[in-house]
């Protein structure tokens, strides 16, 4: 399961953080915080808060109240501390006429990693598809554009990567080599949160472990001290709980 | 991490340019559309009017710029659009560049593409409009360049304004046309004096209005541009 982490140091820090849409509150108060070779498990039903969660500590979204560091910086206001970010979403973020190896190169460039052909080779090959390298993504298939879109977000080697259901899609060769991918970047000192419904696939690389529902973080656990078939039948009793509570207060009824 | 260091703002811009006409370059969608508009639209106007009233060159200025404003638009229209298929803006704006490049950049890919389109449709007024050929031709890519400018500065913007709407292909004509109508006037005044072989200081003021819009768009919607990301 857990790696041992590197020494400690602060990488993500979420403070009191809230927002919005309009009338609902899609992340509620959220304290957080993550040391350099932490890896969350953030599970929870669909609608809970994850993505949205993610997308403020990536910059994308500006919290309603509260505030969001990363390694010390806010990524709204200081676009360099960005680099230390990578963001695999639900969207493979590519572009579908340019080939798998010139989308991880123009992200290389962006970043400004030296070489930005030789880290695109590099990350392709961590993610086992620089065979296909030069087909446009438009002609892969959602498993082999998932692993590109991986590949694109840790070519820069962030040192917090952000991940959004990257399992999806994946066959189990892709699955290994992200799993293994996952605990080497633990391993090198970055902090990751990792958004998943698979309980089991999450425990496998996490070193905490929370439970997210209705924007509100509803349980975390260090995973040292957790069983994962026995977090998973909690996880699942929590989540049903909560869709329960939900679905009364809809139609009206105290839970 | 690595020694990586993030690209300047021009740096950055460039990229982003660069990638923009890489993918046009692969699927010639917009390419193909604006140029067959352009030149269908050329023959069209051509065909329209009656030779012994108005003479083609006295007709090419307005049918130049009618031509080139809705030619662009449709340019302009895919700008943003590929962004949004798979959400590779996310990919820019998580990236350490500045959001006034990724504006630049976008704005400098749509010039060179509108350029190109210009390439073809400029010679062919020319040769359908029995333009003459040489000084006056020259005098008028200059001011369809410097028209360009202001044309792509307001229509980037305006392209990522309306790119997340459901009516963007609307929507974009609508909020860009009327941001159009002063540089499209002072060009078509300017453009108009050049091809009837006036000198060229009687059109120098409409080129010094023409210069002060652009300067004033490309900058105005620079500073925009990071506040139509926002969600």
């Amino acid at each position: 399961m857990a790696d041992t982490p590197l020494p400690s140091s602060l990488t993500v820090e979420l403070s009191l953080v809230s927002r919005t849409f309009g009338r609902r509150r899609a992340v509620d108060d959220v304290d957080l915080s993550l040391h350099a070779g932490d890896c969350l498990a953030l599970f929870g039903p669909n609608g809970a808060g994850k993505t949205t969660l993610l997308r403020l500590i990536a910059g994308l979204l500006k919290p309603t109240s509260g505030s969001v560091r990363v390694c010390g910086h806010s990524l709204r206001d200081d676009a360099a501390a960005r680099a230390h970010v990578g963001l695999i979403s639900h969207q493979s973020m590519l572009y579908r006429a340019l080939s798998a190896r010139e989308n991880v190169e123009f992200a290389a460039s962006l970043y400004g990693v030296p070489d930005p052909r030789g880290a695109a080779v590099r990350a392709l090959e961590r993610m086992r598809i620089l065979d296909r390298a030069d087909a446009p993504v438009r002609a892969l298939s959602r498993g082999l554009q998932q692993r590109v879109s991986i590949a694109r977000a840790i070519v820069h080697e962030p040192s917090v990567v952000l991940l959004d259901e990257p399992y999806t899609g994946l066959d189990a060769a892709g699955g290994a080599a992200l799993t293994e991918m996952l605990r080497l970047l633990r391993s090198s000192g970055a902090s990751l949160i990792l958004v998943t419904h698979n309980v089991e696939e999450g425990l496998a690389v996490a070193s905490h472990a929370a439970v997210m529902l209705d924007g509100r973080i509803a349980r975390h656990d260090d995973c040292a001290t957790l069983d994962p078939p026995i977090y998973a039948g909690e996880y699942r009793e929590l989540v049903l709980r909560g869709i329960d509570q939900e679905m009364s207060l809809d139609i009206g009824v105290s839970a | 991490m690595s020694e990586a260091r993030a690209p300047s703002t021009v740096g950055a811009a460039w990229l982003v340019a660069r990638k923009d006409l890489a993918i046009e370059f692969r699927t010639r969608t917009a390419f193909f559309s604006a140029l067959v508009f352009a030149v269908l639209a050329l023959c069209i106007f051509y065909f329209a009017w009656d030779e012994s009233i108005i003479a083609p060159a006295q007709r090419a200025p307005g049918v130049l710029w009618v031509v080139l404003a809705f030619s662009a638009l449709l340019g302009l229209q895919r700008s943003f659009g590929i962004e949004e298929h798979d959400r590779g803006i996310d990919a820019l704006l998580v990236s350490p560049i500045s959001r006034e490049a990724i504006y630049l950049g976008k704005a400098i890919g749509n010039l060179l593409f509108l350029c190109a389109i210009q390439l073809i449709t400029i010679p062919a007024l020319a040769l359908f409009y029995n333009l003459p050929v040489g000084r006056p031709l020259l005098v008028v890519t200059g001011i369809v360049l410097l028209a360009m400018i202001g044309i792509v500065a307001i229509g980037t913007l305006f392209s990522a304004m309306a790119v997340n709407t459901r009516l963007a292909e609307l929507l974009l004509p609508m909020l860009s046309l009327p941001f159009f109508v002063p540089i499209l006037m002072n060009a078509a005044q300017a453009t108009t004096r050049v091809l009837a072989d006036r000198p060229l200081a009687e059109s120098w003021p409409w080129l010094k209005i023409l210069l002060a819009f652009d300067i004033v768009f490309v900058v105005a919607c620079t500073l925009a541009f990071p506040f139509t990301l926002e969600e």
